[in-house]
């Protein structure tokens, strides 16, 4: 079954994620993250130990299935092929900085679709950075970036995500050696089996609709080809119903419990680094799974790169906190991008220029 | 006959790549692709564009002529 071959197809397939990712808020998930990529990778760098943020420490079985989703279809299609050797190092920096500037807007770009159907106005301020942070990357290209050629490699090393993703669930459900917050986001999860089965659907639809968050963006920048658009379109129409039917569509800039801040600013260059990145390294946080899932270990180094981002972020304070309600004193407090966090979204940023404009293809050259 | 080698290339390269060589080649070309899905998108982006596109495998890898 190809999936990709018509926008009726791949508004489908957005719509059957659409429906996933509804149906885990529906059960548990914070309401705006539902199936954020950024948010659930932090969170299971926070089980790990990587970082010591107790509110956001959960093994999201969502990441694994969307891994191991991936992993089977391609197996069964015979789509699944193990390669390599296509820059890593440079994909390892390109994951940490798609991580840090999705936590300076709080989210990656599959979750200011979702904040943006639930009415979040500061997703809508945030796309603006990320359209222009896809031309960027989309002129480099046109400028002849690419960081070479992957190779085909021992089959066994395109399965060795896929395989720590089992052994990351093994320790998840049979022991208690992953931290698992109290409180906060992390607290607040759909049951387990329910996420994982979530999460292979969602990886299998993805995996055979090519589903891209920056390729579909990208595609109509650079090709004037609105198909893989679609797809978002689908699944933004789902969660608007969803949110529109559940009461939780709030129009606005500063609404509480949503994890979102209105420094419009910061809001638009976190995304303009991520949406720079994503283009760079081939694809989006979720595309970047799905690829590390069917084999290619570049992919899976900028999965590695996405948590040592997560990492960096919590431990030295570079993730942006959302409004909230002061429990206390029913005062709203509004999020804010620290200092440290402004600071490394610059850093980010000229180091995207750098990598963008330092590698030219054979030819281009 | 022209030949693009977009074998191991990310998305979008092969593409840019086969609309590049489509510009400038007068007859047909062959696009050499390594993933199943940089073979639908140069087939897909050689029907919007009203030609044909015979793909073979080679192994692990396709072989693409766009006429």
């Amino acid at each position: 079954m190809n999936l990709s071959d018509s926008k009726k197809k791949l508004a489908l397939a957005g719509v059957v994620c659409g429906l996933v990712a509804a149906c885990l808020a529906y059960f548990g998930n914070p309401a705006n993250m539902a199936f954020c990529i950024a948010c659930f990778v932090r969170d299971m760098a926070g089980s790990l130990g990587m970082h010591q943020a107790e509110v956001v420490q959960y093994a999201r079985p969502e990441i694994i299935g969307l891994i191991l989703g991936a992993f089977i279809i391609s197996v069964a299609t015979k789509e699944y092929r193990s390669t390599g050797g296509s820059s890593p190092m440079i994909r390892f920096v390109l994951g940490m900085i798609i991580m840090i500037g999705s936590l300076v807007f709080l989210g990656c770009p599959l979750r200011m679709v979702i904040r943006m159907s639930a009415g979040d106005l500061n997703a809508w301020v945030a796309l603006i950075g990320f359209i222009l942070g896809v031309s960027t990357g989309a002129f480099a290209l046109k400028k002849g970036f690419s960081l070479g050629r992957a190779h085909e490699t021992n089959k066994t090393s395109g399965a060795v995500l896929p395989a720590i993703m089992v052994g990351i669930l093994i320790l998840a459900t049979c022991t208690t050696l992953l931290k698992a917050s109290q409180a906060g986001p992390g607290s607040m999860h759909a049951p387990i089996i329910m996420s994982l089965i979530g999460g292979l659907i969602f990886g299998a639809f993805a995996q055979k609709s090519r589903m891209c968050f920056a390729g579909s963006i990208r595609d109509v920048v650079l090709m004037k080809n609105f198909d893989l658009l679609s797809v978002i379109v689908g699944l933004f129409v789902v969660m608007l119903i969803f949110n529109a039917a559940t009461n939780r569509f709030v129009l606005g800039f500063n609404t509480p419990g949503i994890i979102a801040h209105s420094e419009h600013l910061w809001n638009i260059l976190g995304m303009y680094a991520v949406g720079f990145a994503a283009v760079l390294a081939g694809g989006c946080p979720l595309r970047q799974l799905i690829l590390a899932g069917q084999g290619s270990s570049d992919a899976a180094v900028t999965v590695l790169g996405l948590f040592f981002g997560a990492a960096l972020c919590h431990n030295f304070g570079l993730a942006a906190s959302g409004t909230a309600i002061n429990a206390e004193t029913k005062e709203l407090v509004a999020g804010a991008v620290s200092t440290n966090g402004k600071v490394a979204c610059i850093i980010c940023i000229v180091v995207l220029f750098v990598i963008a404009f330092t590698n030219k293809r054979e030819s281009a050259k | 006959m022209k030949e693009v080698d977009a074998r191991g290339l990310s998305c979008p390269e092969p593409l840019m790549m086969t609309a590049e060589a489509l510009k400038s080649a007068k007859g047909p070309i062959k696009v050499l692709v390594s993933e199943a899905h940089q073979r639908t998108n140069v087939e897909k982006f050689a029907k919007d564009r009203g030609k044909k596109a015979t793909t073979t495998e080679k192994g692990s890898e396709f072989e693409i002529v766009i006429e």
